[in-house]
């Protein structure tokens, strides 16, 4: 039953996104989350969506995977959008009810915020559609890398992500082996009060944690053995390749960017 | 030519302030291009030994020297394991990478191998274990036994003199176990790459040109299959098996035949019993 949870939701698709560095992808989706920060108009809205959707097109990603991501947030989103509809005062008022009022600015605000957390989801979660694990470890290793100087471990941080992703689905077969011995044995998960539930995951906590240290233990041997030694002196057998579509995809990112703030500053100063 | 030579070896684990002695005095000398197997009894220090012919363990005195490197010489570390490559016996448990190719490309990258080079190396390595096709695969996919040759692949690249294999076969099925035997005698019958294997299966300890058979830290035979699997009582006596082909002629032996005993394979076997029913014709 736990096989099923995929790990890591990478789509394999020949797509000029996938083709695309995972450096530039990564500094993209950071672009792309300034920009739905900073959004407040309509225009910029609309601008940032037209974005969206131009990227998903690109992607080939199909759109129903895309969507997937957003099942998990259903609940934040009602949350929120509930708390902004009722919450916001000022506003010209809509309706009124017993202790509700709902206003149009409030009414603005919830879509808003929605708009934004959808966006947010299906951007970022194109991202790992669209790099593969072992590029993504590598491109933030990359990435990360200039800061060493100042005491970024960023070649230990892709190695704990990469290793992680190695052993993930290994611990959650075991996690499966364990459950299933258990229930065999008698145990049982799924009754009883929130304590009961609780102390009914120590047998299966218990040796998973035993287990997962003893096969810690063996792959550090195993690494040291294989001449591991840190970061230093490493090279790589995969090549990250910055082209010159990721420089135009790049610029086109820090443009929109600077756009969205110019448009901010002259509203700001009165221009708009 | 000595390849691996441990001279007067001793040496004692510490576990909460206790020393348990593994080895006293223990030599060992094993040829280049040998195919050795180790046998013995549970905690008979076969991983012990086999640790310490790359510098995972160091003796606490006497010599161990691995392709003319002392292992306690920590400045060539990194050279001496480059030359001596360890299989372990989870296969889950020593691939470090998501992808096979990465994975066998682990250790080029650790000694800063060229990416042109390390490439060559890697896929030369993935044809010679027959797992070139699934160089793009990720591990957990894959069968025990092809784990074990991705592995045995990842030594494979960085050219070592020697493997050093500690109970390979011992999570496998019988397919895998096959498998991973027939790429071992290759590497060692074609590349020369000298063998160390640990195992409990005396048919696979029957293809190796010498056995030595270890107990409480001694050695306490070292011959070939040929010489040491007929002594089935010896063998008994200090835990261990012999081949079923072996046992069976010994059998019939014991029980007042007059049968050739010896046989290490079921051919073997075949062939004494057939010569016992023609002689008593
Ligand atoms: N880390 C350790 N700390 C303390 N004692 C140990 C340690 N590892 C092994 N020993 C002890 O050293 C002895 C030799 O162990 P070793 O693992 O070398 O045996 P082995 O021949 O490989 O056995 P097996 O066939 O079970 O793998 C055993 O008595 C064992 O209990
Ligand atoms: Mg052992």
């Amino acid at each position: 039953m736990l096989r099923d949870i995929t790990l890591g939701q990478y789509y394999n698709t020949a797509s000029p996104l996938h083709a695309m560095d995972p450096r530039t992808k990564i500094l993209g989706v950071i672009f792309y989350m300034v920009i739905l920060f900073t959004a407040s108009t309509v225009w910029e809205y609309a601008l940032a969506a037209i974005f969206t959707v131009f990227v998903i097109k690109v992607s080939r990603v199909p759109v129903r995977f895309i969507t997937r991501g957003l099942k998990p947030i259903v609940i934040i989103m009602l949350f929120t959008l509930v708390l902004n509809l009722f919450m916001t005062s000022g506003g010209k008022e809509l309706f009124h009810w017993w202790i509700f009022r709902v206003t149009d600015l409030g009414v603005e605000t919830a879509v808003k915020m929605a708009v934004r957390l959808v966006m947010l989801i299906m951007g970022t979660s194109l991202l790992t559609l669209t790099t593969s694990p072992i590029a993504l470890t590598g491109g933030i290793e990359r990435l990360l890398s200039p800061f060493r100087k100042i005491g970024v471990p960023s070649h230990e941080i892709a190695m704990m992500m990469s290793i992680a992703l190695r052993f993930i689905p290994i611990l959650m077969e075991e996690t499966d082996k364990i459950i299933k011995a258990q229930t065999s044995r008698g145990a049982d998960f799924e009754s009883g009060n929130l304590i009961q539930r609780v102390k009914a995951m120590v047998p299966i906590l218990v040796p998973l944690f035993v287990g997962a240290f003893r096969r810690a233990d063996e792959l550090a041997v195993a690494m040291e053995c294989r001449c591991y030694n840190g970061g230093e002196g490493r090279t790589s057998l995969r090549e990250l390749r910055f082209r010159r579509v990721d420089g135009g995809a790049l610029c086109a990112c820090v443009i929109l960017t600077a756009a969205m703030a110019a448009l901010k500053i002259l509203r700001m100063v009165g221009v708009l | 030519m000595s390849i691996i030579k441990a001279e007067n070896l001793s040496f004692s684990y510490e576990s909460e302030g206790a020393e348990v002695k593994v080895f006293e005095n223990l030599n060992i000398d094993i040829d280049e291009g040998e195919f050795v197997a180790v046998l013995g009894h549970n905690g008979s220090g076969k991983s012990t030994f086999a640790k310490h012919l790359n510098a995972i363990l160091t003796p606490k005195s006497g010599r161990v020297t691995v392709c003319g490197i002392d292992t306690a010489d920590e400045s060539r570390l990194f050279e001496l394991r480059k030359n001596v490559g360890m299989v372990f016996q989870n296969p889950d448990n020593q691939i470090v990478a998501t992808v096979v190719e990465e994975d066998v490309a682990f250790g080029l990258e650790n000694l800063g191998v060229p990416r042109e080079e390390m490439r060559r190396r890697v896929d030369e390595a993935l044809k010679v274990v027959r797992m070139y096709d699934y160089r793009t695969y990720a591990p957990h996919l894959l069968s025990g036994g092809q784990k074990q040759r991705v592995a045995i692949a990842g030594i494979l690249a960085m050219e070592p003199r020697c493997i050093v294999l500690d109970e390979p076969t011992a999570m496998l099925d019988p397919i895998g176990r096959d498998e991973v035997m027939e790429t071992v005698r290759r590497l060692n019958r074609e590349k020369g790459i000298t063998i160390v294997l640990i195992t409990h299966y005396m048919d696979e300890a029957v293809k190796a040109d010498r056995c030595i058979v270890m107990d409480r830290g001694k050695i306490v035979m070292d011959d070939r299959p040929a010489s040491i699997f007929p002594k089935v009582e010896e063998m008994r006596a200090l835990g261990l098996d012999v081949p079923q082909a072996t046992e069976l002629v010994w059998e019939l032996k014991r029980r007042g035949l007059n049968i050739e005993t010896g046989a290490l394979r079921s051919a073997g076997a075949i062939e004494s019993i057939l010569k016992m029913t023609r002689d008593q014709l």
